[in-house]
C-alpha cells in the first residue's frame, strides 16, 4: 500500500517527457470547462420547476396550491417558478441554497414530510426559514420581478398604494413581511391567527409557546 | 266541474308556456342542445371606499378585492389587517368588538371562533348587473315617506 502510493506519487511529480507543455496547458483547460460546463448543466437541471415537483412531496402540497394563485396564471401570461422565488441567482448563494438543499435529499430518503399530514406539521418551521431568508436579503427574489423603482403605485389599489408608500419605499418593510402566503397556504398559525399575528417576532413567539 | 278544472288550468298554463316559448330558467332561452354564451365575470369593486349599510345591524361589504386571502382553521388573512392589534399599520377599520363575544354574551380576548369565517357575513361587491329590481327602502326614506303624509314623529 506504502508502496503503491510512493509509486503513484513519483510518476506525478516527475515532469510530463512526451507531452508538450502546450498540450498540457490546453487539455487542461478544455478538460476544465467540460468539468466545469457539466456541473453547471447538472446544477442547472436541478433548477427547474420539472425537478422541484418530481417529488410528490413538492407537487401534492405546494405546487397544487401554485397553481391557484397569481403567480401562476393571470392576465399577462408571466409567471414564477419555484427556482424564480427560491434559489438565488448571484452564484454563490445560489451554491450556498444547494449545498443546504442536501439536508432536503436525506429528508426525502427518511421520508420526514412523506405524508399532507406530516407536512402541514413540518410546515410552520419550513415556512420560518424561507420568511426569515427573504426578511434578511430584502426579498431579493421577489425583487428580481418587481421593483419597487418601477412600481407605479398611482396606479395600484389604495390600500396597496398606502402600504407601499408608508412602509415599502421608506424602507421599513420589505415584501414578506406584508406578503406572506403570496404562493401558498399558509402554515397552522391558529393560535398566531386569532390575534392576527402576521409578523416573524411574533410567529417565532407563537413557535416558543408551542415547544413549551 | 272541480273534476274537470284542475287539468283545465293545468292545460291552459302549459300552452301559455309554450305560447311564450320562454320558460324562466338560469340557463336563459338557449336550445337545450346548445350552449348558450357565459356571461363576462364582473368585476369586482376594489375601490376601498366604505359603502353605505342599508340598515344600521348590516354587516358592511367588503370595499376591496379578497382573491387568495386564507380563511380557515389555519390561518384567517383578514384578520391580518383587520385584528385589533393590526389596524395601526394597516389603518384598516377594526373588527367590530361584538364579535369578541361568545354566545353567553361573554367577552373573550379576541374574536370568538363562532366570528371567525369572515366571509360569511362580509362580502365583497362586484359591478355586475342587477338582474331584478330591488324595492327595498331605508328607514331615513320610510321616515321622510311618513312625515310627508303628515304622520306623527312621536
Ligand atoms: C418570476 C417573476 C416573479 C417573482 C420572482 C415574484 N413575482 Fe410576484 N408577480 C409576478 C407576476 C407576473 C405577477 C402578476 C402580475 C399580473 O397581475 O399580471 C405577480 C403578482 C404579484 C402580486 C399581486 C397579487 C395580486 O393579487 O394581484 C403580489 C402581491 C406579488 N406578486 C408579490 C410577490 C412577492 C412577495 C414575491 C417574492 C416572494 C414575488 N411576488 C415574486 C412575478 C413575480
Ligand atoms: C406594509 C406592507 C407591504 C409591503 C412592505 C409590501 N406590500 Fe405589496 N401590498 C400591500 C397591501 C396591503 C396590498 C393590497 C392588498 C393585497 O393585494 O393583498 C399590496 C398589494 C401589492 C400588489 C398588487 C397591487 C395592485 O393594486 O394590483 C403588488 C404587485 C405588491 N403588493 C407587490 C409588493 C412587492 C413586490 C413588495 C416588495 C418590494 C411589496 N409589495 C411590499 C402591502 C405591502
Ligand atoms: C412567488 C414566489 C414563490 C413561488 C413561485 C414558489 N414559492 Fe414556495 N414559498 C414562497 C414563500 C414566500 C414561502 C414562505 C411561506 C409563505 O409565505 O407561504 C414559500 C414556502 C415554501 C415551502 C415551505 C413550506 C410552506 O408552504 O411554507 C416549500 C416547501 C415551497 N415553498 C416549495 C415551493 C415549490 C416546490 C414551488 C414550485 C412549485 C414554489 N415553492 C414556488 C414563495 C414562492
Amino acid at each position: 500500500m506504502r508502496r503503491m502510493i510512493s509509486r503513484f506519487w513519483r510518476v506525478m511529480s516527475k515532469p510530463a517527457t512526451h507531452l508538450s507543455l502546450g498540450f498540457l496547458t490546453i487539455g487542461g483547460f478544455v478538460m476544465g470547462v467540460i468539468f466545469w460546463g457539466g456541473f453547471n448543466t447538472a446544477l442547472e437541471l436541478t433548477n427547474t420547476e420539472e425537478f422541484c415537483v418530481s417529488c410528490h412531496e413538492m407537487r401534492d402540497n405546494v405546487f397544487v396550491e401554485l397553481q391557484t394563485t397569481v403567480h401562476y396564471s393571470n392576465a399577462s401570461g408571466v409567471r414564477a417558478t419555484c427556482p424564480d422565488c427560491h434559489v438565488p441567482h448571484a452564484w454563490s448563494s445560489k451554491i450556498a441554497r444547494k449545498m443546504a438543499a442536501s439536508k432536503e435529499v436525506y429528508g426525502k430518503i427518511f421520508g420526514t414530510i412523506s405524508t399532507r399530514e406530516k407536512f402541514e406539521a413540518k410546515r410552520l418551521e419550513l415556512a420560518s426559514h424561507e420568511w426569515a431568508r427573504f426578511e434578511a436579503n430584502d426579498s431579493l427574489e421577489c425583487r428580481n420581478c418587481h421593483s419597487s423603482e418601477s412600481m407605479d403605485i398611482t396606479l395600484q389599489s389604495k390600500r396597496a398604494s398606502e402600504a407601499h408608500e408608508r412602509f415599502l419605499l421608506t424602507g421599513e418593510k420589505t415584501c414578506i413581511s406584508c406578503h406572506k402566503g403570496i404562493a401558498h397556504e399558509l402554515p397552522d398559525m391558529s393560535e398566531a391567527a386569532w390575534h392576527g399575528k402576521g409578523d416573524p417576532k411574533l410567529v417565532q413567539s407563537y413557535l416558543s409557546s408551542v415547544a413549551d | 266541474m272541480k273534476k274537470l278544472l284542475i287539468p283545465a288550468i293545468i292545460a291552459l298554463s302549459v300552452s301559455a308556456a309554450f305560447a311564450e316559448n320562454q320558460v324562466a330558467t338560469l340557463r336563459g332561452t338557449a336550445p337545450l342542445d346548445e350552449n348558450p354564451d357565459a356571461p363576462v365575470i364582473p368585476k369586482v369593486v376594489n375601490s376601498d371606499i366604505r359603502q353605505v349599510r342599508n340598515y344600521p345591524e348590516q354587516p358592511p361589504v367588503i370595499p376591496h378585492k379578497i382573491d387568495g386571502y386564507q380563511i380557515d382553521i389555519k390561518y384567517n388573512q383578514c384578520l391580518t389587517c383587520h385584528a385589533r392589534s393590526a389596524i395601526e399599520v394597516s389603518q384598516a377599520p377594526m373588527v367590530s368588538i361584538t364579535h369578541f363575544m361568545d354566545r353567553d354574551g361573554q367577552f373573550l380576548a379576541s374574536v370568538s371562533p363562532r366570528r371567525f369565517f369572515c366571509t360569511q357575513c362580509h362580502v365583497p361587491q362586484s359591478e355586475a348587473r342587477i338582474e331584478l329590481k330591488n324595492t327595498f327602502v331605508d328607514v331615513d326614506e320610510v321616515l321622510d315617506y311618513i312625515q310627508s303624509q303628515g304622520g306623527g314623529s312621536e
